[in-house]
């Protein structure tokens, strides 16, 4: 099942003037894996993840996700992908039931597909009590595990996640962890960035971002052994400081 | 007594912030309050240093009463909000200064306290605020709030977004403070930082789940704890959930913590059963309970 290449990154580099934000990056993610995508702030993870989903040009280097290239397609890569962040994930102003219907219309989904959508997503979380109310009113946990549904709304190949769980209470961080097993189960790849070096150790592999570079790129399990570490949080701290 | 509390309230129109919050900080404490987005610890902050009234309970700082005294406390503490509130539009020199200035010190005179911090960011000095990297600003943003040498520092979620490196050094310099007499009250989502800190409250929808030092709190942990692995951790975390004696699973790191219902508990009986369910290469030993185990099993 995991033998289908759906992200091929070869020598993708990013320039700032002359500031070299991400420096000759290569590696793959096949078809439902879990990639854990970790650096230090500043490292380049962002700008690295801005080319993938197509919003920001490389300079150099190829890239190809869910079979189109970064140059000449990043429209299609939009409408294959996934995202959210812990940024932007929801219209506040909205509520749950309008942020599901205007994000299902966006990704050019029919009505019927949306009612369908809602009614599974409604009862898969549990939302029967505040699917009327303003995001805004939710609690930051809650505003995730929509958040998520929603980035899955048009059945992308791949879903990338920045800071997914950034402030979530542990309980509910765990459970947004089983909805991304759950996603990578059913074949749908994840890409995602995290500063809980114990969400690292879920990942199926991890690359460490260094000052523009990918400085390691391995199983948690391998990556452990290599730099002879109890846990991610060890091998972070040995690494991103170079 | 630094800082104290008692039955402390507060709600905003009908929802409830914070019920009934009681505990003391003593003089020169590292003390964190630990809680997730939304479980009221800004809340506290912000009523600790004066910019939001209870609506019931007392609470002092510094020896001074938040309602009647909040002008010397403004004085003797520094605050550094979890959002960043410098002024992005002036230098980093800039705004040092002006916040000197505002306390009527100069740069000069308390310079010993953030000189360990300073010279990070002091390469950049001529550099706009709203210009610096997230690490660079959250240095910034402490060298303001100690300039005027504050009894009591308030740190809300200084770390979070934080990566782990910068997360580690952070914490390095909160110790270096302690050692010169400064309180600190500081919040954080990262239960491993609770580790270091002298004691910690965790703190959960307005109310106070627990207070000791984070050893005693991880000594209260009821049970048993068994981390267990295998070849599929989304089919392991399933199955555990199914067991009939299972009394919780979390996925921590590599593992799945475990914690059966019985007190009297076989390995042996759960590792048939996965095996039945198809799971291959499986382990179990037991653990010692963490922060976080302590705080989920609480909050439950």
């Amino acid at each position: 099942m995991k033998e289908e290449t759906v992200i091929k990154v070869e020598n993708l580099t990013k320039q700032f003037g002359d500031f070299t934000a991400v420096n000759a990056i290569s590696f793959e993610v096949k078809k439902g894996e879990i990639f854990g995508f970790l650096g230090a702030n500043g490292a380049g993870k962002t700008t690295a993840m801005k080319m993938l989903i197509g919003i920001s040009n490389p300079t150099s280097g190829e890239a190809e996700v869910a079979s189109f290239n970064v140059y000449k397609n990043p429209n299609s890569i939009k409408k294959n992908i996934g995202y959210m962040s812990q940024k932007f994930a929801l219209y506040d102003d909205l509520t749950v039931k309008e942020n599901i219907t205007f994000f299902g219309g966006i990704y050019g989904l029919t009505r019927k597909q949306i009612n369908e959508k809602r009614q599974l997503l409604v009862e898969e979380l549990g939302l029967q009590e505040i699917v009327n109310n303003l995001v805004s009113s939710l609690p930051l946990g809650w505003k995730q595990k929509i958040a998520f549904s929603v980035a899955l709304l048009h059945n992308p190949k791949i879903v990338f996640l920045d800071e997914p769980t950034g402030g979530v209470d542990p309980i509910t961080r765990r459970q947004f962890w089983e909805m991304i097993y759950k996603t990578a189960n059913q074949g749908t790849t994840i890409f995602v960035t995290t500063h809980y070096m114990d969400e690292a150790e879920y990942c199926d592999r991890v690359s460490i971002m260094v000052n523009g570079k990918i400085e390691a790129l391995d199983t948690p399990k391998n990556l452990k052994e290599k730099y002879k570490a109890k846990s991610m949080n060890d091998v972070f701290l040995k690494l991103a400081r170079g | 007594m630094s800082i104290s509390l008692k039955n402390i309230s507060k709600s905003y129109n009908k929802v409830s912030a914070l019920q009934n919050i009681t505990f003391n900080v003593e003089k020169g404490e590292l003390f964190g309050l630990i809680g997730p987005d939304g479980a009221g610890k800004t809340t506290l902050f912000r009523i600790l240093t004066t910019l939001l009234i209870a609506n019931k309970g007392t609470a002092s700082v510094a020896g001074f009463d938040v309602f009647k005294d909040y002008k010397q406390i403004r004085n003797n503490v520094g605050y550094m909000p979890g959002k960043f509130s410098l002024y992005q539009d002036l230098t980093v020199e800039e705004n040092l200064n002006f916040f000197a200035t505002i306390f009527g010190t100069t740069i000069e005179e308390n310079y010993d306290l953030i000189k360990d911090i300073y010279v990070q960011i002091e390469p950049f000095k001529n550099r706009r605020a709203g210009k610096l990297s997230g690490g660079m600003k959250q240095k910034l943003a402490l060298c303001c709030a100690l300039i005027h040498k504050p009894k009591v520092l308030f740190l809300d979620e200084p770390t979070t977004g934080v990566d782990p490196v910068s997360r580690k050094e952070f914490w390095e310099m909160l110790k270096r403070l302690q050692k010169k007499g400064i309180t600190i009250l500081v919040s954080t989502p990262y239960m491993d930082e609770a580790a270091l800190c002298d004691r910690i409250a965790l703190i959960q929808d307005g109310e106070i789940l627990e207070i000791d030092t984070p050893k005693e709190i991880v000594k209260h942990y009821p049970k048993a704890i068994y981390n267990v692995s295998a070849n599929n951790m989304y089919k392991l975390i399933k199955c555990l959930k199914n067991y009939e004696f299972m009394y919780s699973v979390y996925p921590f790191g590599e593992f799945v913590h475990y914690t059966d219902k019985r007190d009297l508990f076989k390995p042996n009986d759960l590792i048939e059963f996965l095996k039945q369910n198809e799971l291959q290469n499986i382990e179990i030993s037991e653990t010692q309970p963490t922060i976080e185990d302590t705080f989920m099993e609480l909050a439950k």
